[in-house]
Protein backbone atom coordinates (compact mmCIF):
# COMPACT_ATOMS: atom_id res chain seq x y z
CA UNK A 1 0.00 0.00 0.00
CA UNK A 2 2.83 2.34 0.84
CA UNK A 3 4.90 1.55 -2.22
CA UNK A 4 1.90 1.99 -4.46
CA UNK A 5 1.20 5.41 -2.99
CA UNK A 6 4.77 6.53 -3.34
CA UNK A 7 4.86 5.28 -6.91
CA UNK A 8 1.83 7.29 -7.91
CA UNK A 9 3.15 10.42 -6.36
CA UNK A 10 6.73 10.04 -7.52
CA UNK A 11 6.77 13.44 -9.20
CA UNK A 12 6.17 15.12 -5.92
CA UNK A 13 9.23 13.51 -4.40
CA UNK A 14 11.40 16.17 -6.08
CA UNK A 15 10.59 18.57 -3.27
CA UNK A 16 12.20 17.43 -0.06
CA UNK A 17 9.76 19.26 2.18
CA UNK A 18 6.84 17.68 0.40
CA UNK A 19 8.48 14.29 0.71
CA UNK A 20 8.78 14.37 4.47
CA UNK A 21 5.25 15.70 4.77
CA UNK A 22 3.97 12.95 2.52
CA UNK A 23 5.77 10.20 4.39
CA UNK A 24 4.32 11.51 7.61
CA UNK A 25 0.81 11.19 6.23
CA UNK A 26 1.52 7.81 4.70
CA UNK A 27 2.71 6.45 8.03
CA UNK A 28 -0.45 7.66 9.78
CA UNK A 29 -2.62 6.06 7.10
CA UNK A 30 -0.81 2.83 7.52
CA UNK A 31 -1.82 2.40 11.12
CA UNK A 32 -5.53 2.83 10.50
CA UNK A 33 -8.09 0.18 9.74
CA UNK A 34 -11.52 1.33 8.60
CA UNK A 35 -14.77 -0.58 8.84
CA UNK A 36 -17.19 -0.05 5.97
CA UNK A 37 -19.89 -2.44 4.79
CA UNK A 38 -18.96 -5.07 7.40
CA UNK A 39 -15.39 -5.24 6.07
CA UNK A 40 -12.01 -4.40 7.65
CA UNK A 41 -9.83 -2.37 5.26
CA UNK A 42 -7.05 -3.21 4.81
CA UNK A 43 -7.80 -6.82 5.73
CA UNK A 44 -4.10 -7.34 6.40
CA UNK A 45 -1.88 -4.62 7.79
CA UNK A 46 1.88 -4.65 8.51
CA UNK A 47 3.16 -2.45 11.32
CA UNK A 48 6.31 -2.23 13.42
CA UNK A 49 6.68 -3.11 17.08
CA UNK A 50 5.54 -0.11 19.10
CA UNK A 51 3.08 1.09 16.46
CA UNK A 52 -0.48 1.91 17.36
CA UNK A 53 -3.33 0.78 15.14
CA UNK A 54 -6.66 2.60 15.23
CA UNK A 55 -9.85 1.01 13.95
CA UNK A 56 -12.78 3.26 13.07
CA UNK A 57 -16.31 2.14 12.35
CA UNK A 58 -18.14 3.89 9.51
CA UNK A 59 -21.15 1.54 9.48
CA UNK A 60 -24.56 2.33 10.99
CA UNK A 61 -24.22 -0.88 13.02
CA UNK A 62 -21.84 -1.39 15.96
CA UNK A 63 -18.79 -3.60 15.50
CA UNK A 64 -16.04 -4.91 17.75
CA UNK A 65 -12.41 -5.87 17.25
CA UNK A 66 -11.32 -8.98 19.14
CA UNK A 67 -8.08 -10.94 19.01
CA UNK A 68 -8.33 -13.89 21.37
CA UNK A 69 -6.17 -13.31 24.43
CA UNK A 70 -4.59 -10.17 22.91
CA UNK A 71 -7.06 -7.33 22.67
CA UNK A 72 -10.79 -6.75 22.80
CA UNK A 73 -12.61 -3.51 22.03
CA UNK A 74 -15.94 -2.41 23.36
CA UNK A 75 -18.70 -2.12 20.80
CA UNK A 76 -17.84 0.77 18.50
CA UNK A 77 -20.93 2.65 17.43
CA UNK A 78 -20.97 4.67 14.22
CA UNK A 79 -17.74 6.74 14.03
CA UNK A 80 -16.46 4.99 17.16
CA UNK A 81 -12.78 4.08 17.31
CA UNK A 82 -10.50 1.65 19.12
CA UNK A 83 -6.71 1.82 19.35
CA UNK A 84 -4.19 -0.80 20.35
CA UNK A 85 -0.41 -0.50 20.60
CA UNK A 86 1.51 -3.59 19.51
CA UNK A 87 4.47 -4.16 21.79
CA UNK A 88 5.62 -7.51 20.45
CA UNK A 89 6.11 -9.00 17.01
CA UNK A 90 3.75 -11.57 15.62
CA UNK A 91 0.69 -12.19 13.56
CA UNK A 92 -2.51 -11.03 15.23
CA UNK A 93 -5.68 -12.40 13.71
CA UNK A 94 -8.79 -10.60 14.83
CA UNK A 95 -12.54 -10.53 14.12
CA UNK A 96 -15.78 -8.76 15.01
CA UNK A 97 -17.37 -10.73 17.83
CA UNK A 98 -20.83 -9.55 16.71
CA UNK A 99 -20.37 -10.41 13.04
CA UNK A 100 -17.72 -13.13 13.08
CA UNK A 101 -17.54 -13.38 9.31
CA UNK A 102 -15.61 -10.08 9.54
CA UNK A 103 -11.94 -10.97 9.99
CA UNK A 104 -8.58 -9.23 9.63
CA UNK A 105 -4.88 -9.59 10.46
CA UNK A 106 -2.22 -7.28 11.85
CA UNK A 107 1.36 -8.39 11.16
CA UNK A 108 3.79 -6.83 13.60
CA UNK A 109 7.47 -6.94 12.62
CA UNK B 1 -49.39 -6.36 -1.84
CA UNK B 2 -53.07 -7.21 -1.50
CA UNK B 3 -52.78 -8.72 -4.97
CA UNK B 4 -50.59 -11.43 -3.53
CA UNK B 5 -52.89 -14.16 -2.29
CA UNK B 6 -50.90 -15.78 0.45
CA UNK B 7 -53.62 -18.33 1.12
CA UNK B 8 -53.50 -19.67 -2.37
CA UNK B 9 -49.76 -20.01 -2.28
CA UNK B 10 -50.36 -22.69 0.39
CA UNK B 11 -46.95 -22.00 1.81
CA UNK B 12 -46.24 -24.81 4.15
CA UNK B 13 -48.27 -27.76 3.12
CA UNK B 14 -46.04 -30.71 2.23
CA UNK B 15 -49.01 -32.45 0.65
CA UNK B 16 -49.85 -29.74 -1.80
CA UNK B 17 -46.13 -29.12 -2.05
CA UNK B 18 -44.92 -25.58 -1.94
CA UNK B 19 -42.65 -24.88 -4.85
CA UNK B 20 -39.40 -23.02 -4.37
CA UNK B 21 -40.83 -20.32 -6.54
CA UNK B 22 -43.71 -19.86 -4.13
CA UNK B 23 -41.33 -19.64 -1.22
CA UNK B 24 -39.38 -17.00 -3.05
CA UNK B 25 -42.61 -15.14 -3.65
CA UNK B 26 -43.20 -15.16 0.08
CA UNK B 27 -39.72 -13.86 0.59
CA UNK B 28 -40.44 -10.80 -1.47
CA UNK B 29 -43.80 -10.27 0.12
CA UNK B 30 -43.69 -6.89 1.79
CA UNK B 31 -45.44 -6.59 5.12
CA UNK B 32 -44.95 -6.30 8.82
CA UNK B 33 -46.34 -9.31 10.55
CA UNK B 34 -46.65 -13.05 10.27
CA UNK B 35 -49.53 -14.96 11.72
CA UNK B 36 -48.83 -18.58 12.35
CA UNK B 37 -51.43 -21.11 13.24
CA UNK B 38 -50.33 -24.44 14.59
CA UNK B 39 -52.51 -27.40 13.98
CA UNK B 40 -51.37 -30.90 14.45
CA UNK B 41 -48.14 -30.89 12.57
CA UNK B 42 -46.77 -28.38 10.19
CA UNK B 43 -47.28 -24.68 10.60
CA UNK B 44 -49.05 -22.82 7.89
CA UNK B 45 -49.05 -19.24 6.92
CA UNK B 46 -52.55 -17.90 6.65
CA UNK B 47 -51.83 -14.77 4.75
CA UNK B 48 -52.01 -11.12 5.49
CA UNK B 49 -53.26 -10.04 8.84
CA UNK B 50 -56.39 -8.71 7.25
CA UNK B 51 -57.36 -12.04 5.74
CA UNK B 52 -56.46 -13.89 8.90
CA UNK B 53 -58.71 -11.66 10.89
CA UNK B 54 -61.44 -12.31 8.38
CA UNK B 55 -60.93 -16.03 8.90
CA UNK B 56 -61.24 -15.54 12.66
CA UNK B 57 -58.64 -18.05 13.71
CA UNK B 58 -59.62 -20.15 16.68
CA UNK B 59 -57.24 -21.83 19.09
CA UNK B 60 -54.13 -20.33 20.60
CA UNK B 61 -52.52 -17.38 18.91
CA UNK B 62 -49.20 -15.88 19.83
CA UNK B 63 -47.23 -13.02 18.38
CA UNK B 64 -43.65 -12.62 17.32
CA UNK B 65 -41.88 -9.29 17.28
CA UNK B 66 -38.20 -8.88 16.61
CA UNK B 67 -35.27 -6.56 16.18
CA UNK B 68 -36.67 -3.45 17.86
CA UNK B 69 -33.18 -1.88 18.00
CA UNK B 70 -34.41 0.72 20.46
CA UNK B 71 -31.86 3.54 20.39
CA UNK B 72 -31.22 3.27 16.65
CA UNK B 73 -31.48 6.75 15.11
CA UNK B 74 -29.65 6.54 11.81
CA UNK B 75 -31.10 7.54 8.39
CA UNK B 76 -32.64 4.09 7.77
CA UNK B 77 -35.09 4.96 10.59
CA UNK B 78 -34.39 7.98 12.82
CA UNK B 79 -37.11 6.87 15.25
CA UNK B 80 -36.93 3.13 15.94
CA UNK B 81 -38.76 3.61 19.24
CA UNK B 82 -41.62 5.24 17.34
CA UNK B 83 -42.06 2.37 14.90
CA UNK B 84 -41.94 -0.11 17.80
CA UNK B 85 -44.75 1.87 19.38
CA UNK B 86 -46.71 1.72 16.11
CA UNK B 87 -46.32 -2.05 16.08
CA UNK B 88 -47.47 -2.34 19.69
CA UNK B 89 -50.44 -0.07 18.99
CA UNK B 90 -51.51 -2.43 16.22
CA UNK B 91 -51.20 -5.38 18.57
CA UNK B 92 -53.34 -3.60 21.15
CA UNK B 93 -56.27 -3.37 18.74
CA UNK B 94 -56.14 -6.95 17.46
CA UNK B 95 -59.69 -8.36 17.62
CA UNK B 96 -58.48 -11.64 19.12
CA UNK B 97 -56.06 -11.05 21.98
CA UNK B 98 -52.97 -13.24 21.54
CA UNK B 99 -52.01 -15.54 24.41
CA UNK B 100 -48.51 -14.09 24.64
CA UNK B 101 -45.68 -12.61 22.65
CA UNK B 102 -42.18 -13.75 21.82
CA UNK B 103 -39.40 -11.28 21.06
CA UNK B 104 -36.57 -12.77 19.02
CA UNK B 105 -33.86 -10.37 20.10
CA UNK B 106 -32.06 -7.12 19.41
CA UNK B 107 -34.45 -5.40 21.78
CA UNK B 108 -31.90 -2.59 22.14
CA UNK B 109 -29.37 -1.23 19.68
CA UNK B 110 -26.43 -0.71 22.05
CA UNK B 111 -27.52 -2.44 25.29
CA UNK B 112 -27.91 0.87 27.13
CA UNK B 113 -30.04 0.74 30.26
CA UNK B 114 -32.13 3.60 28.85
CA UNK B 115 -32.78 1.62 25.66
CA UNK B 116 -33.99 -1.42 27.59
CA UNK B 117 -36.13 0.87 29.76
CA UNK B 118 -37.69 2.54 26.71
CA UNK B 119 -38.36 -0.83 25.09
CA UNK B 120 -40.03 -2.11 28.25
CA UNK B 121 -42.15 1.02 28.57
CA UNK B 122 -43.52 0.55 25.04
CA UNK B 123 -43.76 -3.25 24.83
CA UNK B 124 -45.50 -3.53 28.20
CA UNK B 125 -48.37 -1.50 26.77
CA UNK B 126 -49.42 -4.60 24.81
CA UNK B 127 -50.32 -6.10 28.22
CA UNK B 128 -49.07 -9.52 27.14
CA UNK B 129 -46.55 -11.90 28.64
CA UNK B 130 -43.38 -11.60 26.59
CA UNK B 131 -40.82 -14.38 26.19
CA UNK B 132 -37.49 -12.98 25.09
CA UNK B 133 -34.31 -14.34 23.61
CA UNK B 134 -31.30 -12.04 23.20
CA UNK B 135 -29.74 -10.71 20.02
CA UNK B 136 -26.10 -9.72 19.76
CA UNK B 137 -27.11 -6.09 20.29
CA UNK B 138 -28.44 -6.98 23.75
CA UNK B 139 -25.06 -8.07 25.13
CA UNK B 140 -22.97 -4.95 24.46
CA UNK B 141 -22.85 -3.41 27.94
CA UNK B 142 -19.58 -3.57 29.82
CA UNK B 143 -20.61 -6.22 32.31
CA UNK B 144 -23.09 -7.94 30.00
CA UNK B 145 -25.71 -7.89 32.72
CA UNK B 146 -28.54 -5.58 31.62
CA UNK B 147 -30.25 -8.23 29.48
CA UNK B 148 -29.83 -10.93 32.11
CA UNK B 149 -31.04 -8.72 34.92
CA UNK B 150 -34.20 -7.86 33.00
CA UNK B 151 -35.06 -10.98 31.04
CA UNK B 152 -32.87 -13.77 32.30
CA UNK B 153 -34.80 -14.91 35.35
CA UNK B 154 -35.36 -18.65 35.34
CA UNK B 155 -33.17 -19.16 32.28
CA UNK B 156 -29.95 -21.08 31.86
CA UNK B 157 -26.58 -20.14 30.38
CA UNK B 158 -26.85 -16.88 28.47
CA UNK B 159 -30.65 -17.05 28.61
CA UNK B 160 -32.09 -20.22 27.09
CA UNK B 161 -35.22 -21.95 28.44
CA UNK B 162 -38.36 -23.83 27.48
CA UNK B 163 -42.02 -23.66 28.45
CA UNK B 164 -45.34 -25.19 27.49
CA UNK B 165 -48.50 -23.46 26.34
CA UNK B 166 -51.68 -25.03 25.01
CA UNK B 167 -49.97 -28.33 24.33
CA UNK B 168 -47.15 -26.72 22.37
CA UNK B 169 -43.58 -26.95 23.66
CA UNK B 170 -41.68 -23.68 23.20
CA UNK B 171 -37.89 -23.53 23.29
CA UNK B 172 -36.00 -20.22 23.40
CA UNK B 173 -32.35 -20.58 22.37
CA UNK B 174 -29.37 -18.21 22.45
CA UNK B 175 -27.06 -18.25 19.44
CA UNK B 176 -25.37 -14.86 19.79
CA UNK B 177 -22.62 -15.51 22.34
CA UNK B 178 -19.14 -16.95 22.10
CA UNK B 179 -19.07 -16.55 18.33
CA UNK B 180 -15.96 -17.86 16.61
CA UNK B 181 -13.83 -15.94 14.11
CA UNK B 182 -14.96 -16.67 10.57
CA UNK B 183 -18.04 -18.47 11.85
CA UNK B 184 -21.79 -17.96 12.16
CA UNK B 185 -24.22 -17.94 15.07
CA UNK B 186 -23.33 -20.38 17.81
CA UNK B 187 -25.34 -22.47 20.30
CA UNK B 188 -22.43 -24.24 21.99
CA UNK B 189 -22.05 -27.69 23.52
CA UNK B 190 -23.65 -26.89 26.87
CA UNK B 191 -26.84 -25.51 25.37
CA UNK B 192 -27.09 -28.37 22.85
CA UNK B 193 -26.75 -30.86 25.67
CA UNK B 194 -29.54 -29.11 27.54
CA UNK B 195 -31.70 -29.14 24.40
CA UNK B 196 -31.20 -32.86 23.94
CA UNK B 197 -32.28 -33.47 27.55
CA UNK B 198 -35.18 -31.06 27.23
CA UNK B 199 -36.58 -33.03 24.29
CA UNK B 200 -35.80 -36.49 25.63
CA UNK B 201 -38.88 -38.53 26.42
CA UNK B 202 -41.21 -35.93 24.99
CA UNK B 203 -44.02 -37.29 22.83
CA UNK B 204 -43.19 -36.96 19.16
CA UNK B 205 -46.67 -35.65 18.57
CA UNK B 206 -45.95 -32.59 20.70
CA UNK B 207 -45.78 -29.56 18.43
CA UNK B 208 -42.45 -27.80 18.95
CA UNK B 209 -41.72 -24.13 18.43
CA UNK B 210 -38.06 -23.14 18.60
CA UNK B 211 -37.13 -19.48 18.61
CA UNK B 212 -33.73 -17.80 18.53
CA UNK B 213 -32.28 -14.57 17.20
CA UNK B 214 -30.01 -15.62 14.33
CA UNK B 215 -31.59 -18.02 11.83
CA UNK B 216 -30.91 -21.63 12.83
CA UNK B 217 -30.78 -22.56 9.17
CA UNK B 218 -28.18 -21.30 6.75
CA UNK B 219 -29.71 -18.32 5.00
CA UNK B 220 -26.57 -16.63 3.68
CA UNK B 221 -23.25 -17.56 5.30
CA UNK B 222 -21.40 -14.81 3.40
CA UNK B 223 -23.23 -12.35 5.64
CA UNK B 224 -23.11 -14.57 8.70
CA UNK B 225 -26.81 -15.39 8.41
CA UNK B 226 -26.90 -18.88 9.85
CA UNK B 227 -25.92 -20.89 12.92
CA UNK B 228 -22.73 -22.92 12.97
CA UNK B 229 -24.12 -25.79 15.03
CA UNK B 230 -27.80 -25.25 14.14
CA UNK B 231 -27.90 -28.59 12.33
CA UNK B 232 -27.17 -30.38 15.61
CA UNK B 233 -30.15 -28.72 17.23
CA UNK B 234 -32.31 -29.73 14.29
CA UNK B 235 -31.05 -33.32 14.62
CA UNK B 236 -32.60 -33.48 18.09
CA UNK B 237 -35.88 -32.28 16.60
CA UNK B 238 -36.04 -35.03 14.02
CA UNK B 239 -39.01 -37.30 14.49
CA UNK B 240 -41.28 -34.64 15.91
CA UNK B 241 -44.38 -34.22 13.80
CA UNK B 242 -44.43 -30.46 13.86
CA UNK B 243 -41.43 -28.22 14.33
CA UNK B 244 -41.57 -24.48 13.76
CA UNK B 245 -38.38 -22.42 13.90
CA UNK B 246 -38.87 -18.68 14.36
CA UNK B 247 -35.95 -16.28 14.00
CA UNK B 248 -35.12 -12.60 13.52
CA UNK B 249 -31.77 -10.92 12.82
CA UNK B 250 -32.13 -10.55 9.06
CA UNK B 251 -35.00 -8.01 9.19
CA UNK B 252 -37.05 -9.56 6.42
CA UNK B 253 -39.52 -12.37 5.94
CA UNK B 254 -38.12 -15.65 4.70
CA UNK B 255 -39.66 -19.03 4.88
CA UNK B 256 -38.45 -22.52 4.16
CA UNK B 257 -39.97 -25.93 4.70
CA UNK B 258 -37.89 -29.05 5.16
CA UNK B 259 -39.85 -32.17 6.00
CA UNK B 260 -41.81 -31.41 9.15
CA UNK B 261 -39.74 -28.35 9.97
CA UNK B 262 -40.89 -24.91 8.98
CA UNK B 263 -38.39 -22.06 9.21
CA UNK B 264 -39.53 -18.51 9.34
CA UNK B 265 -37.84 -15.17 9.91
CA UNK B 266 -39.72 -12.07 11.03
CA UNK B 267 -39.44 -8.48 10.01
CA UNK B 268 -37.84 -5.92 12.29
CA UNK B 269 -39.85 -3.14 13.88
CA UNK B 270 -36.88 -0.80 13.31
CA UNK B 271 -35.30 -0.96 9.86
CA UNK B 272 -35.09 -3.26 6.84
CA UNK B 273 -31.96 -5.00 5.63
CA UNK B 274 -31.17 -5.91 2.02
CA UNK B 275 -32.05 -9.31 0.58
CA UNK B 276 -29.04 -11.65 0.63
CA UNK B 277 -26.42 -10.71 -1.93
CA UNK B 278 -28.27 -7.66 -3.23
CA UNK B 279 -25.97 -5.17 -1.49
CA UNK B 280 -22.26 -5.04 -0.60
CA UNK B 281 -23.10 -6.00 2.98
CA UNK B 282 -25.95 -6.46 5.45
CA UNK B 283 -26.93 -3.51 7.62
CA UNK B 284 -29.63 -0.86 7.85
CA UNK B 285 -31.14 -0.19 4.43
CA UNK B 286 -32.43 3.28 3.68
CA UNK B 287 -35.65 3.15 1.67
CA UNK B 288 -38.08 5.88 0.65
CA UNK B 289 -39.93 7.26 3.68
CA UNK B 290 -43.31 6.12 2.35
CA UNK B 291 -41.96 2.59 1.87
CA UNK B 292 -40.36 2.08 5.30
CA UNK B 293 -43.49 0.93 7.09
CA UNK B 294 -44.22 -1.69 4.43
CA UNK B 295 -40.93 -3.32 5.37
CA UNK B 296 -41.36 -3.32 9.15
CA UNK B 297 -43.81 -5.40 11.14
CA UNK B 298 -44.82 -8.25 13.38
CA UNK B 299 -45.90 -11.85 13.03
CA UNK B 300 -48.92 -13.57 14.47
CA UNK B 301 -48.96 -17.33 14.91
CA UNK B 302 -52.10 -19.37 15.43
CA UNK B 303 -52.20 -22.86 16.90
CA UNK B 304 -55.34 -24.90 16.63
CA UNK B 305 -55.50 -28.18 18.47
CA UNK B 306 -56.33 -31.04 16.14
CA UNK B 307 -55.29 -29.15 13.08
CA UNK B 308 -52.14 -30.18 11.36
CA UNK B 309 -50.39 -26.88 11.16
CA UNK B 310 -49.45 -23.50 12.56
CA UNK B 311 -50.58 -20.52 10.58
CA UNK B 312 -48.27 -17.55 10.40
CA UNK B 313 -49.32 -14.13 9.31
CA UNK B 314 -46.75 -11.43 8.69
CA UNK B 315 -48.24 -8.01 9.10
CA UNK B 316 -46.56 -4.83 7.93
CA UNK B 317 -46.91 -1.60 9.83
CA UNK B 318 -48.39 -0.20 6.62
CA UNK B 319 -49.67 -2.02 3.62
Amino acid sequence: MISASLGRSGVRLAVAAALSLYLGVAHADESKVTIDNFTFTPAELKVKVGDTVTWSNHDDIPHTVVSAGKFRSKAMDTDGTFSFTFTSAGEYKYFCSLHPHMTGTIKVE
Amino acid sequence: MSAHDHNNSGPIDPETGLSRRKVLECMTWAGTGVLWTVSGGVPRSLGLVGSAMAAEPTGMTFLQISDSHVGFDKPANPNALGTLEEAINRIKIMPVKPSFMIHTGDISHLSKASEFDDAERIISQAKLDVHYVPGEHDFLDEEIKFYKDRYGKGTRGAGYYSFDANGVHFIGLVNVVDLKAGGLGNLGAEQLEWLEQDLKGRSKSTPIVVFAHIPLWTVYPEWGWGTEDGARALDYLKGFGSVTVLNGHIHQVMQKVEGNVTFHTARSTAFPQPAPGTAPSPGPMKVADDKLRTMLGTASINFKRGDQRLAIIDTPLAG
